[in-house]
């Protein structure tokens, strides 16, 4: 017997959506759900924003002159495109639009231990955000991403000011996100539910808010110096006194390079959810799969020399670090073989939050063994800073997370909507996803190889063919991307209502009402058995 | 619902250590050690003195394991940060 | 469950115990997250320090070193003041509880103080990083280390500032009993932050003002 599931007999409670219409009662809102939505809302407009600097890159890209934008232009273009993607959209995707609305309802809980704090983390986002939008409105940033000192710091005439101080803020938000999740998984489990029956995304999502926690105040300080630098004209990444560039990569990357488990995790967490309810089995090895989320987040802190191995950092740190960055493969690999063994001989059926699943499962394959590739010190020689760095993060980032994100949205959108999205065009639109960031992204491999360097408007002629299925490829994306925007907006409102389990799934967000109401629970649910029990189901859903 | 915590007694012992403590490193810094010495030595009574405050006046004296843990692993991410690019500082010259 | 219905409805917790526990572990996370980033700064300065010794030795003669044992005695008392006052809270004593917070914030003023007129010498000797620094017979290293000495000791002023707002605050709400029922453990919250401050000032104190000597 895995669960003690009230069935709903007695008039549903208000759910989230009709407690309160007014603004106000969106905006001062202290339910998780509602700043779920908010935070929904808030990225996919960000989203949006760096899209269209990536199609303009890509038009750039169709021919080798760089004749559509002045390379000034383009410099400030893939920098907004980097920090809008990172900072505005990958990383709080998962955590704080799914993470938010779905941790209470997976550990029977009413809401995350500090509602506040958790509404204070969307106003320090959107703050950020519009500290970020001004400075592109001004005209942007053109150090990249990145904001390698001494030219972010010195030479750049650029709003990097205003944008640093944008991140800086949002970086906040970040923290508060991760420092709610993990008290709130520590607190207020649901009794009966120990660590051993937690579902594997709060495995993820905590491993992702340790992250979090411990990474990004070293981002903060990096910024606040870089501030400080531009601000008073003098500072301690200046070479003429004294100072060593090289120390900014350092802490820049020691945040960067856990900022990149802190986006992967919890698209890991997602695919272990959706891998066990469409294959109607436990995850196999879920011990392996949750000290692998932990022992990703911990070996992640220790790799960040990876990006520096051509900086001039010392050789020998450069070798440590190689090392340490195929050690951290390891887990990764292991939750791939884990998901695998459970479609093994499973009653597996194809819905569409799967088929994201089963994609991120290959690209994120293949990013993380080109990954294991650029770690191999010699071979980053040639390839660091060319098109196979770039291809390889986006089958990671885009293959990987973004599949993971879209994949969860599905599959969480009848508790979040109440009404399920039309399942034959989510699954078309899936399919046209995974085939156009293929298209887009594989030739990025073969031109990286080639030596076609990243961060150019212009290319030599004998790139273009590549170049141009990329950009083909882009527009296939673009329209895998907008389809879900379209039909799931219109599913909110005309969608067929969804019962409260219409997966018939086991996990605690199933056992009450969808959309889910106000307080989640009618009564605290107690559980009594470990997770994915798919042998003892709830009767029939609607 | 009553904490164990310290009592008046304990907290004035605490604070007369840190006192003496300060003294000790104030008065050390004009001594005739080496630079290494007085660093060593700075640093160790810093270290005491810290933990003297997190112990006794931040009571982690009297609470669990758990929050033994959030309160040190601040410093153990710390020393990996610092370790790592120490030793990249460290190996340069080298070969 | 010992609160109130409309409390129920209001936080996601079983009882105040829970509640009490959970926010101590959220304060001690937050102050992890402070180690690390005022660690980025300690990490700076190790680096350069180790780089540059005879500069950085003789930048730090040039800070005063009596006010800054000083300032080290006053932000110690000031912890013990917090350390009673919170005693004092516990015991349901108000007005021990206000005379103490408030001895408290006036020692964190004295600090501030004695900081801000350090600042004022470094600015009329002319080592204020920038344009118009000037230390004759020091290497330029030596500007690292002043820009280092004001990023910490200013970015811990600004925390010291953000305490006495939060322990102005704390006098304030603890005028009134059912206020200091409902959050019995304020006062240790708002405690952990001041001590942890201190402990900041603790390792800042030897490394600025010992260097050199």
């Amino acid at each position: 017997m895995s669960l003690l599931a009230a069935p709903i007999e007695k008039p549903p409670l208000p759910s989230y959506l009709e407690a309160g219409h007014s603004v106000r009662s969106w905006l001062c809102t202290l339910d998780h759900k509602r700043i779920g939505l908010l935070y929904l809302f808030s990225i996919t407009f960000f989203f949006a924003i760096a899209a269209v600097a990536a199609a303009l890159m890509r038009i750039e890209l169709l021919t080798p002159a760089g004749d559509v934008v002045a390379s000034d232009t383009y410099n400030r273009l893939f920098t907004l495109h980097g920090v809008l993607m990172v900072w505005f959209f990958l990383i709080p995707s998962i955590p704080s639009v799914l993470g938010n609305f779905v941790i209470p309802l997976m550990i029977g809980a009413r809401d995350v231990a500090f509602p506040r704090l958790n509404l204070v983390s969307w106003y320090l986002f959107i703050f950020g955000g519009a500290f970020t939008l001004y400075s592109i409105v001004g005209g942007g940033v053109d150090t990249g991403w990145t904001f390698y000192t001494p030219y972010s710091s010195t030479y750049s005439n650029s709003h990097v000011m205003a944008m640093a101080a944008g991140v800086f803020i949002t970086g906040f938000s970040s923290i508060a996100t991760g420092l709610n999740f993990i008290v709130t998984i520590h607190k207020l489990r649901a009794p009966g539910l120990t660590w051993f029956r937690l579902p594997l995304f709060i495995w993820s999502m905590y491993a992702t808010s340790v992250i979090m926690v411990l990474a990004t105040p070293v981002l903060a300080i990096t910024l606040l110096l870089i501030g400080l630098e531009r601000f008073f004209g003098v500072g301690i990444f200046d070479p003429k006194l004294g100072g060593d560039p090289l120390l900014f990569q350092h802490l820049f990357w020691f945040y960067s390079h856990p900022a990149v488990y802190i986006m992967i995790l919890p698209g890991m967490g997602v695919v272990s959810e959706t891998i066990a309810a469409f294959a109607r089995k436990p995850i196999f090895g879920y011990h392996v799969v949750a000290f692998a989320s932990l022992a990703i987040a911990g070996l992640g802190f220790l790799v960040w020399g990876h990006h520096m191995f051509v900086s001039s950092q010392s050789v020998y740190a450069g070798v440590v670090f190689s090392l340490l960055s195929f050690l951290v493969a390891v887990p990764s690999a292991v939750k791939v073989f884990s998901w695998t063994a459970t479609l093994y001989r499973a009653s597996i059926s194809f819905e569409t939050p799967l088929i994201y699943a089963l994609g991120f499962m290959g690209l994120f394959t293949i990013g993380g063994l080109t990954g294991m590739i650029l770690a191999t010190l010699a071979v980053d020689v040639h390839v660091h800073d060319t098109y196979f760095v770039v291809a390889h993060f986006h089958y990671i980032m885009v293959g990987g997370m973004v599949l993971g994100y879209l994949g969860g949205l599905h599959y969480w959108w009848p508790k979040i909507s109440g009404r399920m999205y039309h399942e034959w065009t989510a699954r078309i639109s899936a399919l046209i996803t995974f085939i156009g960031f293929n298209l887009t992204f594989f030739p990025q491999f073969v031109l990286g190889y080639m030596g076609m360097p990243r961060r150019y408007h212009a290319y030599p002629q004998e790139f273009q063919m590549l170049n141009v299925l990329s950009t083909a490829g882009a527009s296939i994306l673009a329209i895998g991307y907008i389809l879900p925007l379209i039909y799931l907006t219109w599913s909110f409102f005309y969608g067929k209502k969804a019962g409260p389990n219409p997966w018939r799934n086991p996990g605690l967000e199933w056992q009450t009402a969808s959309p889910a109401p106000e307080h989640n629970f009618e009564t605290t649910p107690v559980v009594n058995g470990p997770p994915y029990d798919f042998e003892v189901l709830p009767e029939e859903s609607v | 619902m009553q904490v164990a915590e310290p009592t008046r007694k304990i907290l004035f012992s605490a604070y007369a250590a840190l006192l003496i403590l300060l003294a000790v490193s104030a008065g050390a810094a004009n001594e005739h050690f080496s630079h290494l010495e007085k660093l060593l030595i700075a640093l160790l009574i810093a270290a005491a003195k810290c933990a003297i405050v997190f112990w006794i006046f931040m009571q982690l004296k009297y609470q669990r394991g758990l929050v033994r843990i959030f309160a040190l692993v601040g410093f153990f991410w710390l020393a990996i940060m610092a370790g790592l690019i120490f030793a990249d500082y460290l190996t340069r010259g080298a070969g | 469950m010992n609160q109130s219905t409309t409390e129920i409805e209001e936080t996601p917790y079983v009882d105040a115990t829970q509640h009490r526990e959970a926010n101590h572990l959220g304060m001690w996370m937050f102050l992890a997250t402070e180690i690390l980033f005022f660690g980025g700064l300690f990490s700076c300065y190790s680096i350069y320090r180790w780089t540059y010794p005879a500069a950085f030795a003789q930048a730090s003669n040039r800070l005063d070193f009596w006010i800054g044992t000083i300032n080290t005695g006053v932000l110690l008392t000031s912890s013990l003041f917090m350390a009673l006052a919170d005693l004092a809270h516990h015991a349901k004593a108000v007005r021990l509880t206000r005379i103490h917070l408030s001895l408290t914030a006036l020692l964190g003023a004295v600090f501030l103080g004695l900081k801000f007129y350090e600042y004022y010498q470094k600015y009329v000797e002319h080592l204020i990083p920038g344009p118009h620094f000037a230390f004759p017979d020091a290497p330029p290293q030596a500007q690292l280390f002043f820009f280092l000495y004001f990023a910490m000791t200013g970015l811990h002023a600004a925390h010291m500032i953000i305490g006495l707002c939060a322990l102005g605050w704390l006098v304030r709400r603890t005028t009134k009993p059912a206020w200091t029922a409902r959050h019995s453990d304020a006062v240790s919250i708002v405690g952990l932050y001041w001590h942890f401050v201190d402990c900041v000032w603790i390792f800042l104190y030897p490394l600025l003002y010992l260097a050199g000597r």
